[in-house]
């Protein structure tokens, strides 16, 4: 690699990340039931609905504690307890996740004592479970905050006291991590064609790509059953697509610590390479044979690579966006020929490099940031000379100026129409990704050629 | 029963809804219910988006990266020239910043910018933990002023400190501190400010070319389209016209106290509101000319386009509109437009109202109106299905409510891309009243659907 062109500034300019609470919010709306409510300013909550409504484009309420000066001041308990008080009242959820921001974890708040309290003083009273999960924004971005709350949710609900039928079919946790409500829907699809029954958390495929309404919805219709987050520590397996090795922020790792439930941790199946572990995972826990539909998807998959090859052959990528999407995208890319050229993540996990290292031979390595921006993504792009971008809207600006194509994955996607039904998972969503893929370059070319063939 | 009914409404929350004609008061400028969902933001908020279209000044936030990364590039507030507003800057603490404090990566960063992208000024806003970690953000933007010799201005919009309100008062205050720091030799005499006008999809032109068609000088457009050195000389200008009262009313006043510039209010949506806005200046400067000018534009304008608002009144006629807005301002304009397209109101309120402003907007709605102020999602959807709503009037986050519900939407908040303001808004906005309304997949929704093609939960596939 030549010498680093770009300045380390103090600043981030057009982040490439967002804050720990949003990611939090995500994976409450994807239990059942469940109402998000952050413990801090009122902006909090009003910031992340609208920036996740703008891409799911569905209902999304986040309570939020509405600190004023005084709880600034004194604690934020008796907000926290007037908005849990209110929250039920209104929403009669089966489940309050409550998230705490940067102001609740500065003035130092003990949420879990308050929360405590809060259930002796209604002890009376049916309360619903009250899970909390610690979000300061100024600790991680948006993907650690969504698996601390998944990792929150299960430490807090997975009991192994629970009804437990181990006559059965075999039982699996699935914890996909952030993907969209298309994924989530086929995941689920292929654990059923398996015959295992499946726990997928959070489970938003229905809560953020749901159907018209006939009356207004409380809390939408779907989203995990409690009553499957308890039974999660009676599991025959977990899979959690994610870093391995990371026992600290990883819930298959604390089913496998707490209830010896076995667990399969891989990257999001992006790709044949990363889909074949998943389904050999399942296949190995099931007993059950690949059923015939995803050996012919492999096949029609495998035919499209063969097929679409050229096109993409030796093409330069720019990927950015969350590091587990970062690093399955980049797996991918390098399997069907395209060259990863940067790698951004505006996550610091000082994992990043390790993990595509295995990816690469020696002196193939692309350029890998951690704590990327856009500005650096720019200033990068220069020497990394992309023929395309892959990642989340955000990028559309670059893009735009280096006059190239986005193939827009991930969160958000603001400027286009679908976002919740984007699929790149499995065999079915690698071809779909795949085949925009090859488009998007397609296009390019027929777009910047004087002769425009309609004929390719 | 109708629908919703079975929505229950907050005990503290109910005296924030009221009927028109019925008795009694609303009650309104209250801090937001903990736990209400309420579709307020924080007092950041309301600073950021007056500020924001300020172009060629640097805006950093300083504080955790969230404030920033949500706020990037979302309205749609054009510029005529830089476009510094559209880039996201942040100090982005970390856990550190947080122990030992944030005002060196604040120095760091603010010298940066300001040497890579040479402001004319720079705004930094406080987010809500700055003061409680103890950074003495003043002090810093005072050295950086001096080292580098352009305004460093702080706006302290601390999230908890109040409401959106108190935002729109500490983005006056920084902006006050520019004005009256400029020449204003060149200034004529038939000269005005429009303050309050954001220039969303180029509405501040639109109003520009209106009021310099009527033979006035515009000084300055605070913020739309924004000039830092404009801003400098806005005390030069003769009068101050304040659209969309509530942001920017405060600096009017300041203005008014400061540099003896009287201010009227005023709104460009709606036909009458418009033509109301252009008399009302020409009138204050007692000009014939001026005047007579004034009607001929209006003439032209009304004469350009109600043809076509007729075709659309026809198509609309009798259907039943919701309103939910910013400020109350906005709501009176969009319930005289819609009665311009026969629409009635029957749903009617905003975010920071005041006392008067209802009273205004019940005086305007027909009885039995329902008028809510700082409501929340569930609200709105009680109302709108008891009201039977036909059209909802909002943003972006009241829009799932109207859309789920299979009721038609009109975007009328700051991310929208289509102008709404003038004579030629008012035909956009019946357009685009139409194009929803209008549309031949309202008859796919649900509520219009019989029984056996309704969507039921049970159909809905189980997570086991």
């Amino acid at each position: 690699m030549t010498a680093d062109p770009v300045t380390r500034y103090a600043v981030t300019r057009n982040a490439c990340k967002l804050c720990a609470p949003l990611g939090a919010c995500l994976v409450f709306r994807g239990v059942s039931g469940a109402v998000p409510l952050l413990h801090g300013s009122q902006g909090c909550a009003t910031y992340i609905r609208r920036y996740t409504i703008s891409h799911f484009r569905e209902p999304m309420d986040v309570a939020s504690s509405s600190f004023t000066e005084e709880a600034a001041i004194f604690g934020g308990q008796a907000h926290l307890e007037a908005a849990l008080r209110n929250v039920i009242h209104q929403y009669r959820p089966q489940l309050v996740g409550v998230a705490t921001t940067c102001l609740s974890e500065t003035i130092g708040d003990d949420v879990a004592g308050f929360l405590q309290q809060f259930r002796d003083a209604h002890a009376q009273q049916e309360l619903p479970p009250i899970v909390h999960v610690s979000t300061p924004s100024y600790e991680g971005s948006h993907e650690e905050g969504f698996r601390a709350t998944v990792r929150a949710i299960v430490e807090q609900l997975a009991d192994s006291e629970s009804a437990d039928d181990s006559s059965g079919p075999t039982r699996i946790n699935l914890l996909p991590g952030m993907i969209s409500p298309a994924d989530i829907r086929q995941l689920r699809e292929i654990l059923e064609d398996f015959g295992v029954s499946a726990t997928v958390l959070p489970d938003y495929a229905d809560t953020l790509d749901g159907p018209a309404w006939d009356g207004y919805q409380r809390i939408p219709q779907g989203g995990t059953p409690l009553e499957s987050i308890r039974r999660m520590a009676n599991a025959n397996l977990t899979i959690e697509f994610g870093p391995s090795g990371e026992p600290a922020t990883m819930a298959s790792d604390w089913l496998a610590d707490q209830f010896e439930v076995p667990c399969h941790t891989q990257d999001l199946p992006i790709g044949i390479l990363l889909s074949d572990k998943f389904f050999q995972a399942v296949e190995a826990v099931s007993g059950a044979l690949v059923p015939p539909k995803y050996l012919e998807q492999r096949g029609r998959l495998v035919d499209a690579y063969i097929d679409g090859h050229k096109v993409v052959s030796g093409k330069r990528a720019i990927v950015y966006g969350e590091q587990d999407l970062v690093v399955a995208l980049t797996q991918f890319l390098c399997e069907i020929g395209v060259q990863p050229v940067l790698c951004a993540s505006g996550g610091r996990s000082g994992k990043l490099e390790h993990r595509l290292k295995g990816m690469f031979s020696a002196g193939e390595m692309p350029s890998v940031r951690e704590g990327a921006d856009f500005a650096e993504i720019e200033e990068l792009s220069e020497a990394a000379e992309p023929d395309l971008l892959i990642g989340n809207s955000k990028g559309y600006k670059l893009a735009r100026k280096l006059g190239i194509p986005l193939v827009r994955i991930g969160f958000p996607i603001h400027d286009r129409f679908g976002a919740a039904r984007i699929m790149c998972l499995g065999y079915r969503g690698t071809q779909q990704l795949f085949d925009r893929i090859v488009n998007a370059i397609l296009q390019y070319k027929q777009e910047s050629s004087a002769i425009g063939f309609s004929y390719l | 029963m109708p629908k919703g009914v079975d929505i229950p409404i907050l005990s503290e929350r109910q005296a924030q809804i009221h009927q028109a004609g019925g008795a009694g008061q609303i009650e309104c400028e209250k801090k937001s219910l903990a736990g209400a969902v309420s579709q307020r933001a924080c007092v950041f908020c309301g600073s950021r988006v007056v500020l924001y279209p300020v172009a060629d000044a640097l805006h950093l936030v300083h504080g955790p990266i969230g404030c920033a990364a949500y706020t990037w590039d979302i309205r749609g507030a054009l510029s005529s020239g830089p476009e510094l507003h559209r880039l996201s800057f942040s100090t982005d603490l970390s856990t550190m910043d947080v122990i030992y404090g944030g005002e060196k990566r604040l120095y760091q960063a603010l010298t940066e910018l300001i040497g890579a992208y040479e402001p004319k000024a720079a705004f930094v806003y406080s987010t809500c933990i700055v003061g409680l970690i103890g950074d003495d953000v003043n002090a810093v933007c005072a050295r950086v002023s001096r080292e580098q010799g352009i305004p460093v201005l702080p706006v302290h919009s601390e999230g908890f400190k109040g409401t959106k309100k108190d935002g729109y008062r500490a983005a006056c205050d920084a902006l006050s501190q520019l004005v009256g720091t400029g020449s204003t030799d060149a200034v004529p005499r038939l000269s005005i400010n429009i303050l309050g006008e954001f220039n969303i999809a180029g509405e501040a032109w639109i109003i520009r070319d209106y009021y310099e068609r009527m033979g006035l000088h515009v000084v300055s457009t605070i913020t739309g389209d924004g000039r830092v050195d404009d801003i400098r000389r806005a005390h030069g200008a003769s009068l101050n016209v304040v659209q969309c009262s509530g942001s920017m009313i405060h600096l009017a006043k300041t203005m008014e106290a400061e540099y003896g510039v009287p201010y009227l209010r005023a709104s460009f949506f709606g036909l009458e509101d418009t033509a109301k806005a252009l008399y009302d200046v020409a009138e204050h400067f007692d000009d014939p000319e001026l005047l007579e000018r004034t009607r001929q534009l209006v003439r032209d304008e009304m004469a350009a386009i109600v043809p076509q608002l007729q075709t659309y009144r026809k198509k609309l006629a009798g259907k039943r509109a919701g309103i939910y807005t910013g400020g109350a301002f906005k709501a009176f304009s969009l319930v005289r437009a819609l009665r311009n397209l026969d629409v009635a109101t029957v749903l009617a309120g905003s975010q920071t109202g005041k006392r008067e402003d209802y009273q205004q907007l019940q005086s305007l709605c027909d009885p039995g109106t329902i008028l809510v102020d700082d409501t929340n999602p569930l609200e709105l959807a009680r109302f709108v299905q008891e009201k039977r709503v036909d059209l909802l009037i909002g943003g972006v986050k009241e829009r799932p409510i109207a859309y789920k519900l299979g009721v038609a939407f009109c975007d009328h908040n700051h991310e929208r891309k289509i102008p709404l303001a003038g004579f030629v808004g008012m035909l956009n906005f019946a357009h685009e009243v139409h194009a929803s309304v209008s549309s031949p997949v309202w008859k796919f929704a649900a509520r219009n659907q019989t029984s056996r093609q309704t969507y039921a939960p049970q159909d809905m596939e189980a997570n086991p």
